[in-house]
């Protein structure tokens, strides 16, 4: 570095411009000097990692997967329209999300860990399942236990009989193959036999279905309605893998997503269909949220791609007259009959949903789904306002420190102390701009790592001075003095600031967000207070000492 | 002005009775801990924050008159139900609930606003801040943590080993582990809560002690270098070594301290647990690196020896620019 006093006071000077410009353009960009953390703006941290409770996926399935849903997170909040969005993925299973200052946290939490995937399929007649109802109850009977039902308050029991009237009602005759339940029925009549065959079975799951109300073609109906109430036995009954066995390959239970009453009771629909989806959502290449004027509610309208427009135009003229259910992420979001084929438009109708909901649908939608649902693994958000009150009690606390330092060091060096401050008032400056250069934000544990560094650069100059005070006691000339205070303080300064960077680089490659936000805050602290200490304290004792003789007093 | 200018202090002399004080200290840390562990509301050697069980906080802003701790208490389910705790004297409460493996970071989370909407009516209702953990990464970051420490220890004992002598490196662990076992005592002592920036604030402490104690062996260092050091009995050496950086000690430990004393009593209120630590931090590296870092130096030299001649040969000399 330059050694003449002049190319030394040009450097400094240079370095402040550099900080102060690094500070004024990233105020122009933001609004305040320097970025601020999520804490003391306000805002919200997610850490989102793949929902995959059975362990299904294979790891390489799994990274595959956090790579996808990274580019749909990304482009999801993009259309938020949230600024300077941070995201990332942090090792392979994991991705964190920063959205800073966000008013709607319900609503960025949903757009965000939305799985999105979209999904047609046709809704098949129930009477298919009616034969293996029975053999569904004794394998739910089996897997769970008779006492297990009892305790959970499962343990229906229905005379076959009643059974019968109670899904075949209202859907014509039932089916003549029904060999299960003809059996069941004679021998309810048969008094004469009643140990080897009960009247009575458990009917754990078929006690909680009831007939359905979308009616197909042929006068079956598509759906069973469960009580809203039984909804959560219902289905713990139907994800048993002993159920799912029993059930037919190509057919599959999704649950209906809105509750709708009838007369006093709120039930679900659980509809039966096909299980391979003919479409699903990546066909899809645009998606608007509407209110359809004439039952005034909320409709998602779409817009298939080519290919996939011409497929529904082909499926849905084989199909009219047949239902078409609509699943987002495995529910079924609406169930509209083909009137008429349909081509590459379509919509999806909200039902009571208000707009807001509809238009959050339309923007997952065109951005796409995610591989998988994404399961919030860690949240944190704090509200904007108590981000303001940490600045501000920050802030007072940082003026109040300054100040007693400046009283100690004013009142124990005098003008020496005087020529520390100013060297100090360097280091704020380079820390705060090159904590604006590096685009890195101030957190709370920040501002605390910045206060403390500034006791702590005060210690460099606190070396150096007490050196000199030795070197002047023990009878040295004040410039030699000078110099050799500055010589010896070297290395303990180098030593000490060195093993308090390694333990800043130790925090920021262990830590996560706030703690990260520390130790950066005090690595570029301790740099700065290399430079303010060795270079402009000495820059400006060579100052001070200009005018004076070799052998004048100095005041320290 | 000057503090300790002409200090003569016999600090090697007195290191039994720093021994002494120091055992108390970590014993009674050590005990706290205990206790800790038998508590049946703690079943942990510290009380760890949400960061590292995995669970809920919720900071609540509640703007209902005369609110007290007990009816928020019982918004939330009573004595069955989360942990209140009023913050600040303020309006804000803070509640801490468990999250176990099955229940979910979200529905946690609007069981709480769902609760509170429902007793004190939606609009009375701000959230100011949230940290829902799930399980899984509160291990992650217990180990982490862990991690972060040993590996610190591990870079400066090889650092100083390069700088100084081996010795001195491993008399510098010492002093930190001794600030770190201390630490940790008090911490279970009052059972602070042991959040990430407590983690921070550890490691701080680690880097203020090394730093004072760096300070030290620098001018032992010095003093070793010089010409008649052979002839000068250690202990002397030493503490002329701790005499002679006494001023400086003082002073920078006092200018910390007053800097972190603003943070503690006019600075955010969310982190004044890390204030305290680290102010704790500053006593505790400053009385190690005198009474435990430099007696530390002489007890390793009078077990294992000179170092066979080596000193002669590699005598440690200061870094130039």
């Amino acid at each position: 570095m330059v050694k003449s006093l002049r190319g030394r006071l040009i450097t400094i000077v240079i370095v402040i411009l550099a900080a102060t410009w690094q500070l004024y353009s990233t105020y122009q960009e933001y609004g305040s000097p320097v970025k601020l953390g999520l804490d003391l703006q306000g805002g919200m941290h997610l850490v989102l990692g793949i929902d995959d409770p059975e362990g299904t996926l294979t790891p390489e399935a799994r990274a595959d997967a956090i790579d996808q849903a990274e580019r749909v997170v990304r482009s999801r909040i993009d259309e938020l329209g949230v600024e300077e969005p941070l995201i990332q993925q942090q090792g392979d299973e994991r991705l964190i999300v920063e959205l800073a200052g966000i008013s709607d946290q319900a609503q960025a939490r949903g757009i965000v860990s939305q799985a999105a995937f979209l999904e047609f399929k046709l809704v098949e007649p129930a009477t298919g399942l009616f034969e293996l109802l029975p053999r569904i109850d004794r394998a739910i009977v089996a897997a769970v236990g008779e006492e297990r039902l009892r305790e959970m308050g499962r343990a229906m029991e229905a005379p076959a009989t009643e059974m019968e009237t109670l899904i075949f009602q209202g859907s014509g005759e039932p089916d003549a193959g029904d060999s299960v339940s003809e059996a069941d029925s004679t021998e309810v009549t048969d008094d004469t036999a009643p140990v080897q065959a009960p009247a009575t079975e458990l009917r754990p799951l078929s006690s909680l279905l009831s007939q359905g109300n979308v009616i197909l073609d042929d006068g079956s109906y598509g759906n069973f309605l469960v009580l809203v109430e039984d909804v959560e036995a219902a289905d713990e009954f139907l994800a048993l893998p002993e159920v799912q066995r029993a059930l037919p390959r190509d057919i599959q239970l999704a649950w209906g997503e809105e509750p709708a009453a009838f007369g006093a009771r709120t039930y679900r629909s659980l509809y039966v269909l096909a299980e391979d989806a003919f479409m699903t959502g990546s066909e899809l290449e645009d998606a608007q949220a509407q209110r359809d004027p004439q039952f005034n509610q909320a409709v998602v309208k779409f817009q298939l791609s080519r290919a996939g427009g011409r497929m529904f135009q082909q499926f849905t003229t084989q199909h009219v007259g047949d239902f078409l259910a609509i699943l987002l992420d495995g529910e079924v979001i609406s169930a509209p009959v083909i009137r008429e084929p349909i081509g590459a438009s379509g919509q999806i109708d909200m039902g009571s949903s208000p707009l807001e909901e509809a238009a959050d649908l339309a923007l997952v939608l065109r951005a796409g789904a995610l591989p998988a649902p994404l399961r919030i693994m860690e949240e944190r958000t704090v509200g904007p306002s108590l981000g303001q009150d940490s600045i501000d009690q920050g802030e007072v606390a940082g003026i109040v420190g300054i100040l007693a330092v400046v009283g100690v060091m004013l009142l124990y060096y005098r003008i020496a102390g005087a020529l520390a401050i100013g060297a100090l008032a360097v280091y704020v400056l380079l820390v705060m701009g090159g904590l604006a250069g590096l685009g890195a934000a101030l957190t709370l544990p920040g501002i605390a790592g910045l206060i403390l560094s500034v006791g702590m650069a005060v210690d460099a100059n606190v070396l150096i001075f007490e050196r000199i005070r030795e070197e002047l006691a023990a009878g040295r000339a004040t410039r030699t003095a000078v110099d050799e205070g500055f010589a010896h303080a070297l290395s303990a300064i180098v030593d000490a600031n060195i093993t308090t960077l390694l333990t800043a680089l130790i925090l920021f490659q262990f830590g996560t967000g706030p703690v990260r936000g520390f130790a950066v805050t005090l690595s570029i602290g301790i740099v700065a207070s290399f430079f303010s200490a060795l270079y402009v304290t000495r820059t400006f004792f060579l100052l001070y000492l200009e005018r004076k003789k070799a052998s004048d007093p100095i005041s320290i | 002005m000057r503090f300790f200018g002409e200090a003569h202090y016999a600090f090697i002399e007195r290191r039994k009775a720093a021994y002494l004080i120091s055992s108390i200290a970590i014993a009674v840390g050590i005990v706290a801990m205990v206790f800790n562990l038998l508590d049946p509301n703690l079943r942990n050697w510290q009380r760890y924050g949400v960061d590292f069980t995995g669970g809920t906080l919720v900071q609540v802003d509640l703007d209902v008159d005369g609110i007290t701790t007990a009816q928020v208490r019982e918004a939330l389910g009573g004595a069955s139900g989360p942990e209140v705790q009023r913050f600040a004297e303020g309006s804000d409460f803070v509640i801490r609930a468990p999250l176990d493996a099955e229940s979910d970071v979200e529905a946690t989370r609007e069981a709480i606003e769902g609760q509170l909407g429902a007793a004190f009516g939606e609009e009375a209702v701000t959230i100011s801040l949230t940290e829902l953990v799930g399980p899984r990464i509160g291990e992650e970051l217990q180990q982490k943590a862990a991690l972060a420490i040993l590996f610190s220890f591990v870079l400066t004992l090889i650092y100083l080993a390069i700088r100084f002598e081996f010795r001195f490196g491993v008399a510098a662990v010492i002093a930190t582990v001794h600030d770190i076992l201390i630490t940790l005592g008090f911490l279970a002592l009052f059972r602070v809560e042991i959040a990430l920036p407590t983690v921070a604030a550890i490691l701080t402490i680690v880097g203020y002690s090394l730093n004072d104690t760096i300070v030290v062996f620098d001018r032992i260092r010095e003093n070793f270098g010089k010409k008649g050091a052979r002839k000068e009995e250690q202990i002397d050496l030493i503490n002329r070594s701790i005499n002679e950086t006494l001023p400086r000690t003082v002073l920078t430990s006092l200018t910390t301290l007053v800097v972190l004393l603003a943070l503690l009593v006019v600075g955010p209120a969310l982190i004044r647990d890390f204030a305290v630590v680290l102010i704790l931090g500053v006593v505790i590296g400053t009385y190690s690196s005198i009474f435990v870092a430099s007696p530390a130096l002489v007890e390793i030299r009078r077990r294992f020896g000179e170092g066979k001649g080596q000193d002669r040969k590699r005598r440690p000399e200061p870094a130039r620019a």
